[in-house]
């Protein structure tokens, strides 16, 4: 083993000499070129089989009629169609996930943020806090749905029977309500999830930032906005791209608490439901799909766009 | 302990869990038919493997049940009938079973039909195709109906309302006396189709029903909204909240005595019920609308099972569907589970209790009999279109006409797809 590596290390350098002594500077031998073809190659096939190809044969099936058994018949834009105008459940299932989107990110994110600067302030006990709020985290979406039952029930859940009262609010069946509550226990989840990372973030932030800002007479407010926000853009960045990630896939909460139906309606339940189930709507459901698709790629795109310019500025 | 006992012991550990379960994946030979079972509630699951040993112990052949969870069996079924699906599976009868007879999906057997004694001919239109072949092997049903407890009747002197005043009436009665009149829960999506499927065969007779269901007659028609208006007058005496709510709760409330009836399936409130307290669980049919229909028509879901067309083992599965045909396989299987009724004219019901003996009655006595909303019509158009439409009714009863409009619109599309 160790004679082997000597022999290549040896190899190379004068390889590279010999040829660089011939046709002026080339980077990369054969050998390079193979392996670089052979390692970046594998990794770009299963992209194209397990990412691209299964992507656009949905891109193709939302145009056709398929059931699951019989034949693919070519549909044009009628799932479009019938999605956009006749579908009850899409448009409730577009605004619940930006309603997620908005409520992840207005309230989770920055609430997150703000319990990570009190527990890197060291208030007390904070090391049993960060566990508490940290815990949720480990506990899968479709568990804290079950746990949101428990509580939220109209006849047997907790909270009911702390309040009383003749008239019981019916706090998940409700279709007004519902997606509130489901939004507040998948808050609950993913602040702590945000609070871990900034924590992480905190700790690398150099101490001699906060000095050089308080030398310089900064309040507290301006240290941290202006000094401390900007050195954590990375996380920033992180914390942003896991909150649109989480309010798209949304499902497993709202499949435990109602299977997403009645108020509780989302792009991915309604594709699970066509497409998974008994249904057996396969061209109907990719069409959900694909705006489900297009969604997320305004977002990634957005997202790349100003991450690349953000790396030419700097 | 070192870090690196410690991975070894996992390794070993997680190899002896997987061992005997790929040891046991290799063991499917040709011996013995596979069969797919959806029964995994416990009093179910036993009962079903109590006939399976009757028969293994009869033909000296084995039976490997395999079973899922009931509703991710009926979730998958398309993909499990297109991959490999086992020799004989349970299944339902009625529409939700040609669907996938259409598909070219299950065995033909009516040649095994022409053996079989003891079927009434309104099960043995259930158990055809429609190309007018059969394929499936009734084994047992259960009757929906309004249940009760006979204590609280007694007890306020309520009586049995034969028609629909006299059923608003007594809902009327019980609220008064501080009852919730029907305990009702419809968070699964599937149990308020019950009350549907009365209101309409009480209100426009069993072909019109059935018409509906099988796309032929327009859901925005005078008749469906009739159905729907005649809902609306009864939700206030509904339990409220439905959609936040199981079957399984608004059964509780039935026996806790905070509610008066609930439309459900025979199986359905017994469960919920004390053992000490199930003799007093009762039920009477669903009150008459128009004359004309009376009360004829009963809905009583057939379960049973189909042979895949995939099968491995085929005559196994035929000499095993002949034998789940007979009376004595229905008989092991309903001494364990008394919740259902045999269909077998010739099975035994000296053992039933008061309420098997009446549901028999009550089915013996239908002149037609529809199997349930999501059995009778497609189940795309059922579990895409239907379980919303109906939960957004019980959410805003008032506006009947957008919502029938909506369903009509759907279902021209479904129905269009083929």
């Amino acid at each position: 083993m160790t004679a082997a590596r000597d022999g290549e290390r040896k190899a190379v350098p004068n390889t590279r000499a010999r040829r660089a002594g011939r046709r002026g500077p080339r980077r990369h031998t054969r050998r390079d070129l193979a392996v670089l073809g052979v390692l970046l190659g594998i990794p770009i096939l299963l992209d194209l089989a397990l990412i691209w190809g299964p992507t656009l044969a949905s891109v193709g099936l939302s145009f056709t009629t398929w059931d699951g058994v019989g034949d693919i018949t070519w549909a044009g834009f009628k799932n479009y169609d019938n999605l956009f105008t006749t579908y009850p459940q899409f448009w409730p299932a577009v605004r619940h996930n930006l309603l997620w989107l908005v409520f992840l990110g207005v309230f989770a994110a920055p609430f997150g943020l703000l319990l990570a600067v009190l527990i890197d302030r060291g208030v007390r006990f904070s090391r049993f806090y960060q566990s508490t709020l940290y815990m949720p985290v480990v506990l899968s979406l479709a568990v804290v749905g079950f746990i949101a039952q428990l509580i939220l029930s109209r006849d047997q859940g907790a909270l009911n029977a702390v309040i009383g009262g003749r008239n019981p609010t019916d706090w998940l069946g409700d279709p007004g309500l519902n997606i509130w509550m489901v939004l507040l226990a998948a808050c609950w989840r993913h602040t702590g999830y945000v609070m871990v990372l900034y924590l992480a973030g905190l700790k690398s932030v150099d101490p001699t930032l906060k000095e050089a800002a308080a030398i310089d007479g900064a309040t507290e407010r301006q240290t941290f906005f202006r000094v401390v926000l900007p050195t954590l853009r990375p996380v920033n960045v992180i914390v942003g791209v896991i909150t649109v990630i989480e309010s798209l896939r949304a499902f497993d909460i709202v499949y435990a608490v109602n299977k997403g139906r009645n108020g509780l309606e989302l792009l991915s339940v309604l594709v699970t439901d066509n497409i998974i189930g008994e249904a057996g709507r396969i061209g109907f459901g990719s069409a959900i799909a694909v705006v489900l698709l297009l969604v997320s790629m305004g977002f990634i795109v957005t997202y790349l766009v100003q991450e690349l310019r953000g790396e030419e500025r700097r | 302990m070192s870090r690196r006992t410690l991975l070894r012991g996992a390794a070993l550990g997680a190899g002896a869990v997987a061992l005997p379960s790929l040891l046991a994946a290799c063991d499917s030979g040709p011996s013995g038919v596979s069969l797919g079972s959806n029964a995994s509630d416990a009093v179910p699951k036993k009962a079903f493997a109590a006939a399976f040993a009757a028969y293994e112990k009869k033909s000296k052949k084995t039976v490997k049940v395999n079973t899922v969870n009931h509703e991710n069996f009926q979730e998958n079924i398309n993909r499990y009938l297109q991959g490999t699906p086992d020799d004989v599976f349970m299944w339902f009868a009625g529409n939700r079973m040609q669907y996938f007879a259409q598909k070219g999906l299950l065995a033909d057997i009516s040649d095994l039909w022409q053996h079989f004694g003891g079927f009434s001919d309104a099960l043995k239109k259930q158990s055809t195709g429609a190309d007018g072949k059969q394929y499936f092997v009734p084994y047992y049903y259960y009757p929906w109906a309004v249940f009760h407890r006979k204590s609280v009747f007694q007890e306020k002197g309520y009586e049995i309302p034969k028609t629909f005043d006299e059923y608003r009436a007594l809902a009327k009665r019980m609220q008064r006396d501080g009852l919730v009149p029907f305990a009702f829960g419809d968070k699964d999506g599937w149990p308020a189709m019950g009350t549907f499927d009365y209101l309409d065969m009480r209100a426009n007779g069993y072909d019109f029903h059935i018409a509906l269901l099988s796309g032929r007659k327009s859901w925005n028609s005078p008749q469906v909204k009739q159905v729907f208006d005649l809902w609306r007058g009864l939700l206030p005496y509904h339990q409220k909240g439905a959609n936040g709510r199981t079957w399984q709760e608004a059964a509780q409330s039935l026996a806790q005595k905070k509610a008066g009836m609930t439309v459900l399936g025979l199986p359905h409130p017994g469960q919920q019920f004390a053992a000490a307290d199930r003799d007093d669980l009762d039920f009477f049919p669903f009150p008459e609308i128009d004359p004309a229909f009376g009360r004829d028509a009963v809905e009583a879901p057939v379960d049973g099972f189909l042979m895949s067309k995939k099968a491995r083992d085929k005559s196994g599965a035929r000499e095993l569907l002949t034998y789940l045909a007979t009376p004595a396989a229905e008989d092991i299987y309903l001494a364990s589970d008394p919740n259902n009724i045999a269909v077998n004219s010739g099975a035994d019901t000296s053992a039933y209790t008061p309420l098997q003996k009446k549901a028999v009655q009550l089915v013996s006595g239908a002149r037609q009999i529809s199997q349930f909303m999501d059995r009778d019509t497609r189940p795309d158009f059922a579990s895409t279109v239907l379980i919303q439409a109906i939960q957004q009714f019980l959410n805003r009863p008032d506006d009947i006409d957008g919502l029938v409009n909506d369903i009509e619109r759907q279902k021209k599309q479904i129905f269009a797809a083929g």
